[in-house]
């Protein structure tokens, strides 16, 4: 599904990732773990579109598609949606504005008619009551005024009403308490099935313990240094980053 | 000929017309034709017209409208659907049959200007022109020599009306006309109620509207004012509302203009009794070459007393804005609060805004604060929408009608709010157009 080859990314001049090469297949769920500037969320912004970021060599296909050729919305309209660890805030723009808008955008992309009013609010009640909101949330502008729990379940419920094929998560536990955790965590292993990958960024292996991943990754200083099943986000909780970093080096 | 002369010998053929009227009337009628001719139409060279030219109002040829005909389906097509007291004016004509006033109680009275100059002149005469007398502007002099058609509105003391009052001028498409409406209101003390302008039209129409609005506002009077000017687009619109406070009285005011090919609204708060609050919420929205200009006044004649302004405006294509915000504090008038903010999206290039806000204060211990930012929109939000998959034109488009939201929800009337947020997202260009969207949000609600 996704393909990441030997990808090198500069911001500012620095060199943050250094030949990053990653496979995700259908069905799976990834987890990228490392220290603070190892590059994990370059990686995410860079799969995204986020200006600033040089892509000075390697590449990254989605579906067999130049990721790196697409506009920004074709990404996420082809199925591809990052989930912020800081969602902006957008004064003034509704949710349920930003709901429509984009689950049409994709729909028109894909040459479906959009869905109509009723359907949709179906949808979107339901989709609601699984995160444990309140539809009077879906008048409120996006994530303004939200708290920080508030900001990442509303990440969590974009995903669940765009149904990506790759939702990527960029620190989706930051900031969450332990009851805001299970219900992101629920939210999220609600959208695990045959057709869809997930790739969870995350410094603490915690978050790992509610969403159970196949693969993990350690990345440090933009390359990823080991990979594993689940108990290599066990073993990194236990001894650290550091003796990972030595072994590689 | 000279462009003032035109409008003079329509006015003398307009006299020669209606025959005797009572000697005040034709008094005042004369002083505000003499003072328009001496004022002739303002220039650029004008201080409070150098951004807007009304050359296209001067050189025009305008007719007086003879009748008031406009079909009922025609009108329900533009009536705001409002439970409301309602005066219909075609072409500034007063139509009867378009009217509504069922169930107004007794402790209002609320007619056409000409039943009032008939039945009670003598009432009117007193405080007609008393806020806006000839001097203030060409405009309103030639208001004052035209007038015969209009609203007085008279609610008695510590009166609430329940439904709002509803002014509605249609614009006919045809050969252009001009009209003058004037309208007076004097609300005595501990009143309450809603008034509605509502300017909407034919698509086609190309006419002149020249209104005048006093407002008085006895003690403890609250009154919120609808200005919501949906013209057709070759509309010409000059609107002069001046308002009267006394002491502890309370005026809010819903400036939304979206019509016309020329705009210019002077807006003017007298603040004469402590604890006097005004409150001026402006929204403008300017397309292809539209010009809209808007000119507010608050004047802070007492000690504790209060305004709160907050005007935006969206531009596009090669439209112009202009707005120029005063806020007065006479000497010594000390304890008031003064708060201004103008805030100016442009859509294009070649759009236009001239902002100047200007304070004036002969006080000491006042707060006031004023600012005017004119910007693009925020790129940040616009990567945020794209990433869930908006394209940027959708992305714009809901970013502009945000900018309009924190206008809109000041105004407590889900119908006009609703209705401007339809029309600002409706009149996007082509993939701007979130009108669906905004319905799909409005059903929400139901």
């Amino acid at each position: 599904m996704l393909q990441v080859n030997d990808l090198h990314v500069t911001v500012d001049g620095k060199e943050i990732l250094k030949g990053l090469t990653l496979t995700i297949h259908a069905g799976e769920v990834h987890a990228i773990m490392g220290p603070n500037g190892a590059g994990k969320s370059t990686l995410s912004a860079v799969i995204a579109g986020k200006d600033g970021y040089e892509v000075t060599q390697g590449s990254v296909t989605f579906e067999g598609q130049d990721v790196l050729e697409m506009e920004i919305e074709e990404r996420a309209q082809a199925g591809l949606l990052l989930g912020f660890q800081y969602p902006v805030e957008i004064p003034g723009v509704k949710n349920i504005y930003l709901l429509k808008a984009a689950l049409n955008a994709q729909r028109v992309a894909r040459g479906e008619a959009e869905m109509p009013a009723p359907e949709f609010m179906k949808l979107v009640k339901e989709k609601l009551g699984f995160m444990k909101m309140d539809a009077s949330f879906l008048q409120r502008a996006v994530n303004e005024g939200f708290s920080g729990g508030e900001k990442k379940r509303n990440e969590i419920l974009q995903m669940l009403v765009l149904q990506p094929k790759l939702a990527m998560l960029d620190e989706i536990d930051s900031g969450l308490d332990i009851d805001a955790m299970k219900v992101v965590a629920d939210g999220v292993n609600s959208l695990r099935a045959e057709d869809r990958a997930i790739l969870l960024v995350t410094h603490y292996q915690r978050l790992l313990d509610y969403i159970v991943p196949d693969k993990v990754h350690v990345l440090v200083d933009g390359r990823i240094v080991k990979s594993g099943d689940a108990e290599l986000a066990k073993e990194l909780e236990a001894n650290g980053y550091e003796g990972i970093e030595e072994s590689a080096a | 000929m000279s462009d003032t002369q035109t409008f003079l010998d329509t006015l003398t053929a307009r006299s020669q017309q209606r025959g005797a009227e009572p000697t005040w009337i034709a008094a005042r009628r004369q002083a505000g034709a003499a003072r328009f001719e001496a004022m002739g139409f303002p220039t650029r060279r004008d201080e409070e017209w150098k951004y807007t030219d009304v050359r296209t109002i001067a050189q025009g040829n305008f007719a007086l409208a003879e009748n008031a005909d406009f079909s009922q389906a025609q009108a329900a097509a533009l009536t705001l659907p409002l439970d409301a007291y309602r005066l219909t004016f075609v072409d500034g004509v007063f139509s009867a049959a378009l009217s509504d006033l069922e169930a107004l109680p007794s402790s209002v009275q609320v007619m056409p200007l000409s039943k009032a100059l008939v039945d009670n002149h003598e009432a009117v005469g007193g405080p007609l022109g008393r806020l806006t007398g000839v001097d203030f502007s060409p405009f309103a002099a030639l208001n004052t020599a035209f007038m015969e058609e209009g609203a007085v509105v008279r609610i008695a003391p510590g009166t609430v009306v329940e439904k709002p009052i509803l002014l509605q001028f249609l614009s006919r498409a045809g050969t252009p006309v001009m009209c003058h409406p004037r309208i007076l209101v004097e609300a005595a003390g501990r009143s309450e109620a809603t008034l509605i302008e509502h300017y909407i039209g034919e698509a086609d129409a190309a006419n002149f509207t020249n209104v005048v609005a006093e407002l008085m506002l006895d003690r403890g009077t609250i009154l919120n004012h609808y200005k919501l000017q949906e013209a057709p687009l070759g509309d010409l619109h000059v609107a002069s509302i001046h308002v009267e406070q006394s002491r502890d009285s309370r005026y809010s005011s819903y400036n939304l203009n979206l019509g016309g090919a020329l705009v210019r609204n002077d807006l003017i708060s007298d603040l004469n009794g402590q604890g006097a609050e005004t409150n001026f919420y402006g929204l403008f929205f300017g397309q292809g070459r539209q010009h809209v200009d808007n000119h507010t006044k608050v004047n802070h004649n007492a000690p504790l007393t209060f305004s709160n302004e907050n005007y935006k405006g969206i531009l596009d294509d090669r439209a112009h804005g202009v707005f120029n915000g005063k806020v007065y504090v006479k000497r010594d008038s000390q304890k008031i609060e003064g708060f201004q903010s103008n805030q100016n999206l442009l859509l294009s290039d070649r759009a236009h805004i001239d902002a100047k806000p200007e304070l004036e204060i002969y006080a000491d211990d006042v707060k006031c604060s004023h600012g005017t930012t004119t910007g693009q929109l925020d790129e940040d939000a616009i990567y945020a929408l794209r990433t869930r998959g908006i394209d940027k034109a959708t992305a714009r488009g809901l970013l502009t009608l945000a900018f309009a939201g924190e206008v809109l929800e000041q105004v407590a009337l889900d119908v006009i709010a609703e209705r401007v947020e339809l029309a600002v997202a409706g009149r996007l260009p082509e993939r701007f157009n979130l009108a669906g969207l905004v319905e799909t949000a409005a059903a929400l609600n139901d």
